[in-house]
């Protein structure tokens, strides 16, 4: 009930920022050069055919009365229309979207199995050759373009190896989790260098904390004192900094599902853009900037949770 | 949480290292800075170490794989030079990305100076816009700015710049709000100098490190958008040479010449690598 | 006579520096009896605390013990293997920090933290565990014990928490607790009711202390005997009988005149100068010498030895070290003298 009352809160908060990413979103199609009907329709459209698409998105009415009617069809869920698929964007991202949302999930699953171990063991073994070790990795990985790594681990695992299909979602879940692995291993390594550094750095903090003396004077072993007090304090910051970079790495969906060929709304994108298909672009410029916006959200809650300390009212 | 962390990966200063030195070099600094150096070199010389030209087409000798006689790293599909296309597409990205960084700061850190030093309803409005522009994953707003603006060197700065200064902009409102309860600012303002004086004179020099440390990463991130941007075909337009592209030329023939992907690649990691530790030594630096 | 329950000899603990180390305790010995209450006294930088902490093992990065040895009813356990030596450490001993609220885990509830021992080191089941937790609460004097099982550190008033730290050490079953300064951080309405626990528990639990505190009323409302540390070393040792009514060192003699003392009215309260020495340097003679108001030329050149005092009064032997301890029975007048003599 408690929590209830806090995520209700946090959406209502929410408000002006939905506002403003609409806003965004609405403007970018008054970034294009030109007409948007024209652009919308594509330079082969006929003169009446733009004339009829000018009067129905009500481009002859005032700035503010077309926000208002774009703002109005987002409040019934209307995202647009697509011409070049001719299909409303909002079923085109219906399909697509829970490819992109697997992707995440499992991308934040392998960066929580890769960087919370090597953390915590470069933490716990300060200044020894597995941390030194361990601190080159966000130095290197911060310059690793996500694409090229994906190129990579489908070069070795899937086709020297054979382990992993090269591309592809398929139609069955085991299909979808073994479609998954490549790809959610691209998005962590990406994702967990920040993570380890960050973690490293307060696990640090923490072990040096009272608490962890006060612990290890209960003669409770050594692995408890680490994972079961530590890890759980040392996770309270770190969960913010996951939080945060998960939606800044929310982009890299984009490149990374373009390269394991999977169909969800980032290759959906990138091939609207390429099909010059504006409407739906639009559209998943939204939902991404949702997705974001959904993504912090779950990190407060997550943050309140593991912290006591965060008041809920 | 601090300004820095909204809107980049976030980079936690490394605490714990042992044995630091005291001098104004440190070992990531050095080894970043000769990495760095060389690799601006090579594209400056590009000329110099390679006689073809990037652009040039030669079907008769495409693929052909690195240590081949006359072509150190091959060619590609249109039988263009590796080498010379490698070479001179850093000189386009990094220039790129350089480029693509200077603005966002200036621009960032200027609007982050008024926000922080007038606060009221000035700090308001700005505080709302960059809640805006945050609440979108950096690359896909650059990407569908690009699009919407169509495509060329122009869109990207502008596109990134647009995304970008956001960042310097809460690093700066954020070190503005702690100097202005300073002495000196206070002593600046009862002298009764003009406002913009005291901004750029006064309040500048003290408030301007951290976003410059913050922009060495942003540095490699800017990188590496203009890459991925090159890869999915809205980069610079062919056929100007750019790393990005050729990665994405090589991965249709990832089965059978994986190396096409894999040096273009290679480059950007060691850019990459070579940026990050300059910023890893300036962070070190700056926190001593 | 039976072994005490602690005893540790000439221990010695390092701090490495970027030059050098720092040698912050230099040779202390000490024992404690089965339900004995002992106090060790000093100023901060004294090596008190880190004598305490070394006795767990528990010692704050990078300082290290370099030699000693620890004695658990009579039997030396240094020579153990460092996971059965903790063990044994940490069965025998429990540990009371100064700051409760730092040394509380923030994201546990407090009564997981004391039903944790049973349950991860006794072998207890949950709800035993839980139940052990609610007695040690009960003990410690904490009313309505099994609503505030469920609370944060956070939510506890300063005497809860250090009650909830008391708890801790006890959970356990320790024969000795070693508490490091405990009601430092606490007023002192507050610190005398968590002393009146620390009391009882010896009284009715046969519960040993050893008390880490710089404030002399602290000590002398709960220990018997007394352990003076000064520079990293013990200068006196005795009952705080003798120690309080007749001081056999300067800093001692100092410490209880820097105490105003409503009993006995001492008209000028005497403050100790100067700073205490660099222990990342080498002493050559007494370490009190260059602060100590009755130091002789060979108190600089010669460092005197903890040696007994007098005729050993029953089991507790008196010792200081001191090179003019025989003139200690002049002290007071000497000091009036000089006070005189400066006006």
């Amino acid at each position: 009930m408690k929590y209830l009352v806090f995520i209700l809160k946090r959406l209502v908060s929410l408000i002006p920022v939905l506002l403003g990413i609409s806003f965004i979103v609405f403007f970018l199609i008054r970034l294009i050069p030109g007409d948007p009907a024209t652009t919308l329709l594509g330079s082969h459209a006929t003169p009446d055919a733009v004339r009829e698409l000018r009067t129905q998105l009500g481009l002859t009415k005032p700035l503010w009365s077309q926000y208002l009617t774009f703002l109005g069809h987002l409040l019934q869920g209307n995202l647009g229309y697509s011409y070049v698929y001719d299909s409303p964007v909002g079923g085109l991202i219906q399909t697509s979207l829970p490819v992109t949302i697997w992707l995440l999930i499992s991308g934040t699953v392998f960066t929580l199995l890769i960087a919370v171990p090597l953390a915590v063991l470069a933490a716990a073994r300060r200044n020894g050759i597995a941390d030194n070790i361990i601190r080159a990795v966000p130095v290197v990985g911060l310059g690793l373009p996500a694409f090229w790594l994906g190129i990579m681990l489908i070069l070795v695992f899937g086709l020297k190896l054979g382990w992993f299909p090269v591309a592809g979602y398929g139609d069955t879940l085991p299909e979808h989790l073994r479609g998954m692995v490549l790809p959610g291993f691209t998005i962590a390594l990406t994702l967990s260098p920040i993570l380890i550094r960050s973690l490293r750095a307060s696990m640090i903090d923490v072990l040096s904390s009272d608490y962890i003396v006060t612990a290890h004077a209960k003669g409770i072993s050594t692995s408890r004192v680490v994972l079961g007090h530590a890890l759980r304090n040392a996770a309270v910051s770190s969960v913010t900094v996951l939080g945060v970079n998960i939606a800044y790495l929310t982009g890299s969906t984009l490149v990374v599902e373009r390269v394991f060929s999977l169909p969800g709304i980032g290759q959906q994108m990138i091939n609207s853009i390429l099909g010059r298909d504006f409407p739906t672009v639009q559209g998943i410029t939204l939902i991404f900037a949702i997705m974001v916006v959904v993504v912090n959200l779950l990190t407060d809650v997550t943050h309140a949770a593991l912290d006591p300390r965060v008041k809920l009212a | 949480m601090s300004a820095a962390t909204s809107v980049g990966p976030v980079l936690p200063a490394v605490s714990g290292t042992r044995g630091r030195r005291r001098g104004r070099w440190n070992a990531p600094l050095v080894a970043g800075l000769v990495l760095f150096a060389l690799i601006v070199l090579c594209a400056l010389c590009a000329p110099l170490l390679t006689s073809y030209d990037p652009i040039q087409q030669s079907l008769k000798d495409a693929f052909l794989p690195p240590g081949s006689p006359h072509h150190l790293l091959g060619t590609d599909a249109l039988g263009r030079d590796v080498l010379s296309r490698l070479l001179y597409g850093a000189r386009v990205d990094l220039r790129v990305g350089v480029l693509a960084v200077i603005s966002p700061f200036v621009i960032g850190s200027l609007i982050g100076l008024i926000s922080g030093w007038f606060g009221g309803w000035v700090d308001a409005v700005i505080g709302r816009i960059v809640d805006m522009v945050i609440a979108f994953p950096f690359l896909v707003l650059v990407i569908a700015l690009v699009f919407a603006m169509g495509p060329g060197t122009t869109s990207i700065y502008t596109a990134i710049t647009l995304v970008g200064w956001v960042a310097y902009c809460r690093i700066v409102r954020g070190q503005v709000l702690v100097a202005k309860e300073q002495e000196y600012a206070m002593a600046a303002r009862a002298s009764g100098l003009p406002t913009w004086r005291i901004l750029l004179r006064h309040l500048l020099p003290n408030v301007i490190l951290q976003a410059f440390v913050f922009s060495m990463s942003d540095i490699v991130l800017t990188l590496l958008a203009i890459v991925t941007l090159g890869f999915l075909g809205l980069g610079v337009p062919p056929p100007t040479p750019d790393w990005g592209t050729m990665i994405q030329e090589g991965q249709q023939f990832i089965l059978t010449k994986w190396y096409m992907s894999t040096i273009p690649g290679l480059a950007v990691v060691l850019t990459g690598l070579a940026l990050a530790l300059i910023a890893d030594g300036i962070v070190e630096k700056a926190n001593k | 006579m039976t072994a005490p329950l602690l005893e540790v000899r000439d221990l010695h603990v390092d701090i490495p520096l970027s030059h050098g180390r720092l040698h912050a305790v230099r040779g202390v010995s000490l024992s404690v009896g089965v339900a004995e209450s002992v106090g060790l006294v000093g100023e901060s930088g004294s090596g008190k605390s880190l004598t305490l902490r070394a006795l767990l093992g528990l010692l704050p990065r990078p300082a290290r013990i370099v030699s000693g040895t620890v004695l658990i009813d009579g039997e030396d356990v240094t020579g153990l293997p460092a996971k059965q030596l903790h063990r044994r450490l940490t069965d025998t001993m429990g540990m009371v920090f100064q700051d409760a609220l730092t040394a509380l885990n923030p994201v546990m509830r407090v009564g997981d933290q004391i039903a944790e021992a049973p349950l991860r080191k006794l072998g207890k089941s949950r709800s035993e565990a839980k139940a052990i937790a609610i007695d040690l609460m009960t003990e410690v004097g904490i009313p309505d014990p099994e609503r505030r099982y469920r609370l944060y550190p956070h939510e506890l008033s300063g005497g809860m928490r250090q009650r909830i730290c008391i708890a801790i050490a006890l959970s356990t079953k320790p024969r000795l607790i070693l508490a490091d300064e405990p009601t430092t951080a606490l007023d002192v309405t507050i610190q005398a009711q968590v002393l009146g626990v620390l009391r009882r528990l010896k009284q009715e639990e046969n519960v040993g202390l050893l008390l880490v505190s710089h404030d002399l009323a602290v000590v002398s409302q709960t220990c018997s005997r007394l352990y003076v540390m000064y520079a990293g070393k013990v200068v006196e040792s005795g009952t705080l009988l003798d120690l309080v009514t007749a001081p056999k060192h300067p800093y001692t003699f100092s410490l209880l005149r820097s105490v105003p003392d409503p009993d006995h009215r001492v008209a000028r309260l005497l403050t100790i100068h100067g700073q205490p020495p660099d222990l990342s340097e080498a002493i050559g003679g007494c370490s009190f010498a260059p602060r100590c108001p009755f130091a002789e030329e060979a108190c600089h050149q010669r460092e005197p030895v903890l040696a007994p005092v007098g005729s050993a009064a029953g089991a507790v032997i008196r010792e200081s070290a001191c090179l003019r301890v025989d003139t200690a029975e002049r002290w007071t007048e000497m000091v009036s003298e000089e006070t005189v003599s400066q006006q």
